[in-house]
């Protein structure tokens, strides 16, 4: 074995603790190995093994009728009628994308991509949730340029569309900006692939790029705060090639289309060494590895590098053995490397060899499952009281422009125009187009409708409304395009765990999702968690980030015709359903109006979510229905003004109604609400009234500005100017 | 009629292109891979959109070497009809079966939204679908989509009526120089062109994204019915 000076300093700085180093030491009843070191380090790093939130995240609801794989696979795994599934995930590329905006950013498109493919799915679409900084922060806009590049430069390539996402900006991501990547794809459901090893004996494939030394210790990486130091933690971010991605995509459908395949997995954090350990370990068996065997970019590998090189575009398989040649024949039309590098055994341990000599001999379970869990100490969480509405310094107009130009409402059109959303030929609605983007299922009538959502000043305020109103607003987005709410998927975007106050925020947001989760009867399938989101400052303080549990979800049409849009009709009647108090705690009215970040966030009121979603989506079904838009962010107001935008076609809104403040009824955040426009508004109005729904004439569709009373008058282009300002002045001079 | 779609490595509007032609003709469409040296019996051969071998030496440069464009040049010789769309375009400008080049846009970014285009081309089977002068809408997903050539050869295309569609605005409005209706920077607003004997036609946006109602729309669906009908389908 290499005998490098392995002890505790080596041991820390591979960022394991103390104790954990102890516990190598007694599994392996000797000093381990540098390769073996490096093996653990990076399978009990916080990124692979989840040991802070291992324990609540079991808490979570994974079940429903229609759920076929929960979370524990690559991705989740759905029904969606006709023998088809939506295999779906979101995944965390944050560290990376900081250090190197532009790879970080592609390379987290590929591995969610992989995540899915992996599991006989070919993807449909991607969607991502970015937070940036500031938009004053000197530094914002190089990192949205280089990760809306990485992003369209990957994805576009790859012939996958980009349909949907958000973004947000805050001073709390400057230092530390969120990429969140989801990819949907399809698959029947008889050939969904899985990643538990079998068969003594069977070949373990290596497909795909070589083997480099990029991106060694990235898990590791992303398992740390920032430092001043960080940009030199360059080397370890790893560099994407999508024209590879695109063909292993091909290859790999091509050879599940066989029976070649006993098990997959994609070589993504921690590369060789997770996916061995983690098809091994699932089948309860042993593998051995031959490193010489391993296609290598470069020249003098150490067995060290080959099993913590993070080099993106590769998969490891468990081949039959009388299928082998076959497979090999498919991966050299796509001019893949495909290479036997191993064997499993029956010795529950993973050997590595390399040149001759055993690099490593792990016994996989104490490796894999018996890997630290933390139930890290919590400290209680002063939630803000409710606001008491303040008065109105500059009127509804003024507010409206002020928002409809702010960071977080202005369009996003500058970043989507960028990303191809229609290769494929299936994209019903394009961003913007609808509170979801929804894409027909190739060969059916049906859709799926997708979107990711999270408002983190409203966590920051209150970490379980947070994780609740994720999860609702998500639920809502799909509803009001008519789709049945599946199941979600969650990126849990937070700072240090060792952090009490930061421990206590990611508690009360699992509870948040977990709740709001179990009552809309949309579990949780898929996830990812991303810790120690925080920056030291040469201060030697640390910031960290508005906590972002970004939820993504997928929903069903079963006739997509039937979908509907958001964009204001020529002609109807307006409604707002659901119940309006005027919460403006925690509001972008009173972030971008006053200048305040204060009070208690809208209320999430999970029966009022049920009733008023079940009922929309009955009447959309029904064909009642031209238009919907949930509201969010900005409120009321906000909302018209997306709809008279998103088709030029104006509307006549009757006033504010008697006993609430003015500025709280159109710009107040209260949850649970949408408009819909209707031609039948009487028997809309009666079946609510029926179903205990509160509904609200709020006027007329038609006409070419957005008029308010005699009061305020604009058409959609001097909306749209207000609203496409913003990302071409931060960009500067394009 | 037999219509033929050729997958190069990192082809990836193929599926689309399928989905196009199936509507237009009733027929699926052969799928031809690269390393083939023969389109033999077919009247239409197609070069979707993607990125041929990554695009990484120049934008369709890689394909124009294939061993499948030996046989679609001579295809083309022998008046072969052949339609090339975003990457298939660049492949045939590198292939020297189109005049000119396609250039990063004027922009340098990626460019995906809906662009107009005006009808020009005259007696083609690519634009005998519509009206000269016709508008119509089609999606663009582009990085190098910056039609240029020699003064020339512009001159030339221009006198012979094969420039087969401009970018332009819902209107119908021509403007070079105004980057939201011409939006790559193409020389004189030019979207798609043809060859001499018309019969092979290259464009940047992509109509067979626009031939369904359900998505999004049929305003692209003249171009196929187009072909079809000259090809006495």
């Amino acid at each position: 074995m290499t005998t490098a000076a392995v002890d505790i300093d080596l041991a820390r700085s591979f960022g394991l603790k103390d104790d954990e180093y102890e516990k190598v030491l007694s599994i392996m009843g000797r000093t381990p190995s540098l390769t073996e070191l490096g093996i653990f380090s990076v399978m009990w790093s916080e990124h692979c093994s989840y040991k802070s939130s291992r324990l609540h995240l079991k808490t979570l609801p994974t079940k429903a009728p229609w759920v076929i794989h929960g979370p524990g696979e690559n991705a989740g795994v759905v029904d969606i009628g006709e023998g088809l599934a939506a295999v779906f995930k979101m995944e965390s590329h944050n560290h990376p994308s900081f250090i190197e905006p532009y790879q970080g950013a592609a390379t987290g498109v590929g591995g969610i991509l992989r995540d899915v493919f992996t599991m006989g799915a070919r993807p449909i679409a991607n969607l991502n949730a970015l937070r940036f900084g500031a938009p004053d922060n000197a530094d914002t806009k190089r990192v949205v340029d280089g990760v809306v590049r990485g992003i369209g430069g990957y994805g576009n390539c790859v012939g996958v569309p980009t349909v949907g996402g958000e973004v947000n900006f805050h001073r709390s991501y400057n230092g530390n900006p969120l990429v969140n990547a989801m990819t949907v794809g399809l698959a029947q459901q008889d050939r969904i692939f899985l990643s538990a090893a079998a068969g003594v004996g069977n070949p373990v494939v290596y497909v795909g790029s070589k083997t480099g030394r990029d991106g060694i210790h990235g898990a590791t990486m992303s398992s740390a705060e920032f430092d001043a130091e960080s940009s030199s933690k360059r080397p370890t971010v790893q560099v994407g090639d999508p024209f590879t991605e695109k063909l292993l995509i091909e290859a790999c459908l091509e050879l599940m289309a066989t029976d070649a395949v006993v098990a997959i997995q994609d070589m993504g954090a921690a590369g060789l060494t997770s996916s061995a350990v983690e098809m091994a370990s699932k089948g309860g068996i042993g593998i051995d590895l031959e490193l010489d065997h391993v296609p290598q970019r470069e020249a003098n590998m150490q067995a060290y590098e080959m099993m913590l090189s993070e080099s993106q575009e590769r998969m490891l398989m468990v081949l039959r053995p009388d299928r082998t040649e076959a497979a090999r024949k498919i991966f050299e039309k796509w001019e893949l490397d495909f290479a036997i590098v191993g064997h499993l055994t029956d010795s529950g341990r993973i050997t590595v060899r390399h040149k001759g000599q055993v690099e490593a001999d792990i016994p996989l379970g104490p490796l894999a499952d018996e890997a630290p869990i933390y139930d890290r100490p919590t400290e209680p969480y002063d939630v803000p009281a409710p606001l008491t509405t303040p008065a109105d310094p500059v009127g509804i107009e003024g507010a409206l422009r002020t928002l409809l130009a702010s960071s977080d409402i202005a369009s996003r059109a500058w970043i989507w125009n960028q990303y191809d959303s229609t290769v494929g030929g299936q994209t019903v609605q394009r961003p913007g187009g609808a509170d979801s983007a929804i894409v027909r299922v190739e060969g059916t009538k049906r859709g799926l409708a997708m979107t990711t959502d999270c408002t983190p000043r409203y966590g920051q305020a209150d970490p379980y409304v947070g994780g609740a109103q994720a999860v609702a607003e998500v639920w809502r987005n799909l509803t009001a395009t008519g789709a049945k709410p599946l199941a979600m998927t969650d990126n849990l975007n937070f700072g240090s765990p060792e952090n009490p106050r930061i421990m206590a925020q990611f508690v009360q947001a699992v509870k948040g999702i977990g709740d709001a989760g179990r009552a809309l009867d949309f579990p949780v399938v898929s996830g990812n968690v991303s810790l120690y989101n925080e920056t030291r400052g040469e201060d030697g303080q640390a910031t960290a980030i508005q906590p972002a549990p970004v939820i993504g979800g997928v929903g069903v049409f079963e006739d997509v015709a039937q979908s509907i849009g958001l964009a204001m009709p020529e002609e109807g009647e307006l409604l707002l359903v659901g119940e309006t108090r005027g919460e403006l705690g925690q509001s972008l009215w009173l972030r971008e109006v006053c200048g305040r970040e204060e009070g208690a966030p809208p209320r999430v009121d999970f029966a009022e979510e049920r009733r008023n979603g079940d009922f929309v989506r009955g009447q959309i079904q029904q064909g009642a229905v031209d238009a919907c838009h949930d509201l969010a962010d900005g409120g009321l107001l906000v909302a018209l003004a997306e709809m008279v935008m998103a088709s030029g076609n104006g509307c006549k809104l009757q006033t504010a109604p008697h006993g609430m403040a003015e500025h709280a009824y159109w710009f107040g955040e209260d949850q649970a609400r949408y408009v819909v426009v209707t031609r039948q508004a009487d028997a809309f109005m009666a079946q609510a009234d029926a179903a205990g729904v509160p509904v609200r004439r709020l006027g007329h569709a038609g006409g070419e500005t957005l008029q308010l009373a005699d009061d305020i008058s604009l058409t959609a282009q001097q909306l749209r100017d207000l609203h496409e300002s913003f990302f071409p002045h931060l960009m500067g001079a394009e | 009629m037999k219509t033929g779609i050729v997958v190069f490595p990192g082809t990836n509007r193929e599926r689309d292109m399928v989905q196009a032609l199936t509507l237009a003709s009733g027929q699926a469409p052969q799928m031809l891979w690269h390393q083939q040296d023969s389109v033999d019996g077919l009247d239409l051969v197609v070069l979707p959109g993607g990125f041929s071998f990554g695009d990484y030496l120049r934008s369709g440069a890689m394909a124009a070497h294939s061993p499948i464009m030996n046989a679609v040049r001579a295809f083309a010789q022998k008046g072969g009809y052949v339609l090339g769309v975003c990457n298939g375009f660049q492949i045939l400008t590198e292939s020297q079966l189109l005049p000119g080049a396609l250039l990063r846009n004027a922009g340098m970014r990626f460019l995906s939204q809906d662009c107009h285009l005006k009808v020009e081309g005259r007696d083609s089977a690519f634009t005998a679908g519509w009206q000269t002068g016709d508008v119509f809408r089609a999606p663009m997903a582009h990085g190098d989509g910056n039609y240029t050539a020699a003064p020339d050869v512009l001159d030339r295309l221009e006198g012979e009526g094969r420039v087969a569609f401009r970018y332009c605005n819902a209107d119908g409005v021509v403007s070079d120089d105004d980057t939201r209706i011409n939006m790559n920077g193409s020389a004189r607003s030019i979207a798609g062109v043809l060859s001499e004997n018309r019969r092979v036609c290259g464009l940047m946006p992509h109509p067979e994204n626009l031939t369904d109602e359900a998505v999004g729309g049929t305003d692209g669906l003249p171009l196929f019915k187009g072909i079809m009908e000259a090809m006495g389908v």
